[in-house]
């Protein structure tokens, strides 16, 4: 009885999920009349604007961890070690980006850092590119810093920052060498997502009207019928392999000997 | 037929049989303790009689009920868990009046049941408190009170005072006891704390391996423990061996000291090992201690343990603890000091395997 | 070192030396969460040569732009109340419903895919689905003859866009909710069982009211989740539905309201929905949990 509900469930799940996929993967595949080919992966990765905006949101997204382990690795680290009464308001502003919703927040941008304001950042490419990767800064916050938030909960930052000071080290050092590699695993994963939502995102690179890759996207659904499909599934994938390796570091880490 | 009766009780994991053919018999008000390493089975007992577990095999019945069909909701037994297992999202009043809340009891006959069993565990004051405002100790007496108000039959009390200090520890075991001779109620307690058992235990129930060793009264399991398990699990017991040399008289040779057993020793001849059990308190050095027996050895160490002072001393390969009482005015042994310990040659116990 | 030396020296000059650490955060913040936010919320009360106005929120009640506000307020708590559900049932299916072992592992990692698996591929997926020619149509229509548009059914509509937002819905749930349950400690079902609780007896008065603060925070975040969602609306709909992120993409792409402060209002009028969202769950969440620390 009770084992009836649960496979109920489960099956409802898995049909719910695999439809959906089964369904843009057996579309992708149908472009030529009559027979499965991969005649639309052809033309996708054969469109030099496919190649254009991958290659823009790839260097956006690595800019964006690059900026972002730079941002909230020490502050999450001086948090937890010298204002530890913070905590909870920072934690606080770190998850109002899931609730301001982006386009609000991308608005505010376009009409605070217009051509004629004192930081007119929209006013040529290359400010509006880092534009957008503070924006997705923005939007991979909650992600980023609750990874290396809790990956410095499993680890003494007292303890080894005294540790390290009666050594000598100063806090660069301490933070590259010290904190940095023992929280490399929460890093990596707060990473990896903050790839996969990079890459995907619409709504702020639409508005910053940048060549990024979501924009791409939407520009070829409302204009062609296979190619989406295919791109879809592609998309998938990239999401599917951000997720696995945050996956497989977290596994490495498991397995990895307790540190002393 | 007892109260609580559990006949030929067999229970199986899998392929690992972790209850042997189980019999007891608990009459009602009896205070019966389980006492065993983690692994011997008698958690799992406790929890067949809850109704948690199915045995494999056997019966158990509470007053002449078979309880194999019943679920634990339909028995009616109070349970004390060793993690507390208060609800946390209620407070005090509410955990207690749970048990009478889903048997329908209107909110008047709660009350006034709540008010009483608060009042038996002395925290009327603490009734609005929620579980994580308590100490550890008063939880439990809480979980103790919430079981009790539904005025079960049975209280099965699953290593209650595990997860307590050293201090709340003996202080809630006596109050157990107290209210269940004050309630009269027929109670099963599951530990793996010797000491603990022994204190408040109307019988004892030493459980290895999933069979019982010894059933018996605090007394008889310390002073006469049926095999070398119960000897060396309850208290702290010197195994001695020693070399037969005429079972006939009772000598045997410890060392190269010749010493007479109370009792001949059967099935035995000349030239057997045989193991002895001495109780760390049967044995004294002081020149007007009584005893028929003794033992000369070399002092190892001393132990100063606040009321008595344990000393080890090696004789022959052995070495035998002994306790004395701390007495300011005697000097204790001190290191390589030779020493006669002398005892009652019926307190040297043989030691059936 | 110098940080340490000072900090040892003079107590006094701790302080704000501490705070120097956080600059570099908060300025973040301030310049591109804080200020752009507060940007909108000051732009809803002005006009557009800067004095104070409330013609702008009284701009919103007209009846074009309340219904895109109802129709995207009833997706959100659609697919929220949906993804919470079944989120649920899935959950507790794998944590309490006996299927083999094996399931939750790759369930957990499934789940973490799917809802990071939103925006435009995700319409496109939706599209080849459910859409006019999408695998289900095709299917019902040459093999059973049913055809779901006859019935009223179009993947650009309410029950469309709750059914799509769904797919990444239920998986954030499953996520959120899978360690809560794993949580339920197997003592508190033994303690109700033997005190003669009901299996229902012990999910109303035990289960439930300890996930209670857990599946609120997930609705509220599943709500906002959906009340933003931009990406997944318009690969969708295009802009056929009118829907309030569509509305206000449209209005900063091209000004289509006629009125550039009304964006504003429009905008800000997102925040204040999902800040009630936010407001009632804290509230619901401080009722539900006195018990906790």
């Amino acid at each position: 009885m009770k084992k009836i509900w649960a496979w109920g469930a489960l099956l409802f799940g898995i049909l719910y999920f695999t439809l959906p996929l089964v369904g843009m993967t057996n579309f992708s595949l149908k472009m030529r009349r009559g027979e499965y080919s991969f005649e639309a992966y052809a033309r996708v990765f054969g469109d030099p604007r496919f190649q254009e905006t991958f290659t823009y949101s790839v260097t956006q997204a690595l800019f964006t961890i690059v900026f972002g382990v730079l941002l909230v690795v020490p502050t999450a680290y001086w948090i937890r070690l010298k204002l530890p009464g913070l905590r909870p308001y920072v934690e606080f502003v770190t998850l109002l980006p899931l609730v301001i919703p982006a386009i609000v927040i991308v608005f505010g941008y376009i009409r605070l850092y217009n051509t004629s304001s004192w930081l007119p950042l929209t006013g040529s490419a290359f400010g509006t590119n880092i534009l957008l990767m503070f924006g997705y800064a923005t939007l991979a916050l909650p992600y980023m810093y609750r990874a290396v938030d809790t990956g410095l909960r499993t680890i003494d930052v007292a303890t080894l920052t005294e540790a390290a000071q009666s050594l000598g080290a100063g806090w660069t050092t301490i933070l590259a060498r010290i904190i940095l590699p023992n929280v490399l695993v929460a890093v990596l994963s707060g990473a990896f997502l903050t790839f996969a939502i990079v890459i995907g995102e619409f709504t702020m690179a639409a508005l910053l009207n940048r060549p990024a890759f979501g924009p791409y996207m939407q520009l070829l659904g409302a204009n062609r019928a296979y190619e989406p499909a295919a791109l879809a599934v592609i998309a998938f994938g990239i999401t599917w392999g951000c997720l696995g390796l945050i996956q497989l570091v977290s596994r490495f880490q498991k397995s990895a000997p307790p540190k002393a | 037929m007892s109260f609580l009766s559990l006949t030929n009780i067999k229970k199986s994991f899998g392929p690992v049989q972790v209850v042997h053919d189980f019999d007891m018999g608990i009459e009602k008000g009896e205070f019966v303790s389980f006492l065993g390493p983690s692994g011997c089975g008698k958690t799992t007992i406790l929890r067949m009689i809850a109704g948690f577990e199915t045995p494999s095999d056997g019966t158990i019945t509470i007053d002449g009920k078979d309880q194999g069909s019943l679920k634990p909701n339909q028995r009616n037994i109070g349970m004390v868990f060793q993690a507390y297992a208060l609800f946390p999202n209620m407070n005090v009043h509410d955990n207690v009046a749970f048990g009478l809340k889903v048997a329908g009891a209107s909110r008047s006959e709660i009350d006034t049941r709540v008010k009483q069993m608060l009042g038996l565990i002395k925290l009327d004051h603490l009734a609005d408190r929620f579980p994580y405002q308590m100490s550890g100790g008063q939880q439990q007496r809480v979980a103790l009170a919430r079981a009790l108000a539904v005025k079960p039959q049975v209280l099965l009390l699953d290593e209650p005072l595990s997860a307590l200090d050293a201090k709340i520890r003996v202080s809630l075991r006596e109050e157990i006891r107290q209210i269940q001779q004050q309630l009269g109620i027929t109670t099963v307690f599951v530990t793996h704390d010797q000491e603990e058992a022994l204190s408040i235990s109307d019988r004892i129930v030493v459980m290895n391996a999933g069979r019982a060793d010894q059933i018996g009264t605090p007394f008889e399991i310390y002073n006469t423990p049926a095999t070398r398990f119960v000897a060396s699990f309850v208290g702290t017991l010197n195994i001695i061996e020693a070399k037969v040399t005429d079972p006939a008289a009772g000598t045997v040779m410890v060392g190269d000291q010749s010493v007479i057993l109370a009792e001949p020793i059967a099935n035995l001849k000349g030239g057997d090992t045989i193991s002895l059990a001495l109780r760390p308190e049967a044995g004294s050095i002081a020149e007007s201690a009584s005893g028929d027996t003794s033992l000369v050895g070399e002092v190892e160490s001393t132990n100063f343990l606040g009321s008595v002072i344990r000393t080890r001393l090696r004789v022959g390969n052995d070495l035998i603890s002994f306790d004395m009482f701390n007495n300011p005015g005697v000097v204790p042994p001190s290191y390589g000091e030779s020493v006669k310990l002398r005892f009652a040659a019926k307190d040297l116990l043989v030691i059936r395997e | 070192m110098s940080t340490a030396h000072i900090s040892a020296r003079s107590p006094a000059r701790r302080l704000p030396l501490h705070w120097l650490g956080i600059l570099p955060f908060a300025a973040f913040v301030t310049l591109f969460l804080i200020l752009p936010t507060m940007k909108i919320v000051v732009g809803a009360f002005q006009t557009p040569d800067g004095s104070f106005t409330l013609d702008n929120i009284r701009g919103l009640f007209t009846p074009s732009i309340l219904a895109a506000y109802w129709i995207s307020i009833k997706i959100s708590v659609a697919s929220a109340l949906l993804g919470c559900l079944a989120g649920f049932a899935i959950s507790a299916a794998v944590v309490f419903g006996g299927l083999p072992k094996g399931i939750r592992g790759p369930l957990l990692t499934f789940s973490g895919v799917a809802s990071n698996f939103a925006g435009v591929p995700l319409a496109f997926a939706f599209l080849a689905t459910l859409g006019p020619v999408g695998i289900v149509n095709v299917f019902l229509r040459s093999e059973l003859g049913i055809d779901l548009r006859a019935l009223g059914f179009n993947i650009l509509s309410f029950w469309g866009l709750t059914i799509t937002y769904l797919f990444f819905q239920i998986p954030l749930m499953i996520l959120i909710i899978t360690p809560a349950l794993d949580g339920l400690k197997r003592e508190w079902r033994e303690a109700a069982s033997i005190l003669g609780a009901t299996g229902f007896q012990y999910w109303r008065m035990v289960a439930f009211p300890i996930l209670l603060p857990s599946i609120l925070g997930t609705l509220a975040l599943l709500f906002a989740n959906a009340f933003g969602a931009v990406a997944t609306a318009i690969a969708l709909t295009g802009s056929s539905l009118s829907i309030v992120p569509i509305l206000l993409f449209a209005q900063i792409r091209g000004d289509v309201l006629g009125n550039p402060h009304l964006g504003y209002a429009l905008a800000f009028g997102m925040i204040v929905v999902t800040g009630v969202a936010n407001a009632i769950y804290i509230w619901l969440r401080a009722r539900s949990e006195r018990w906790l620390k």
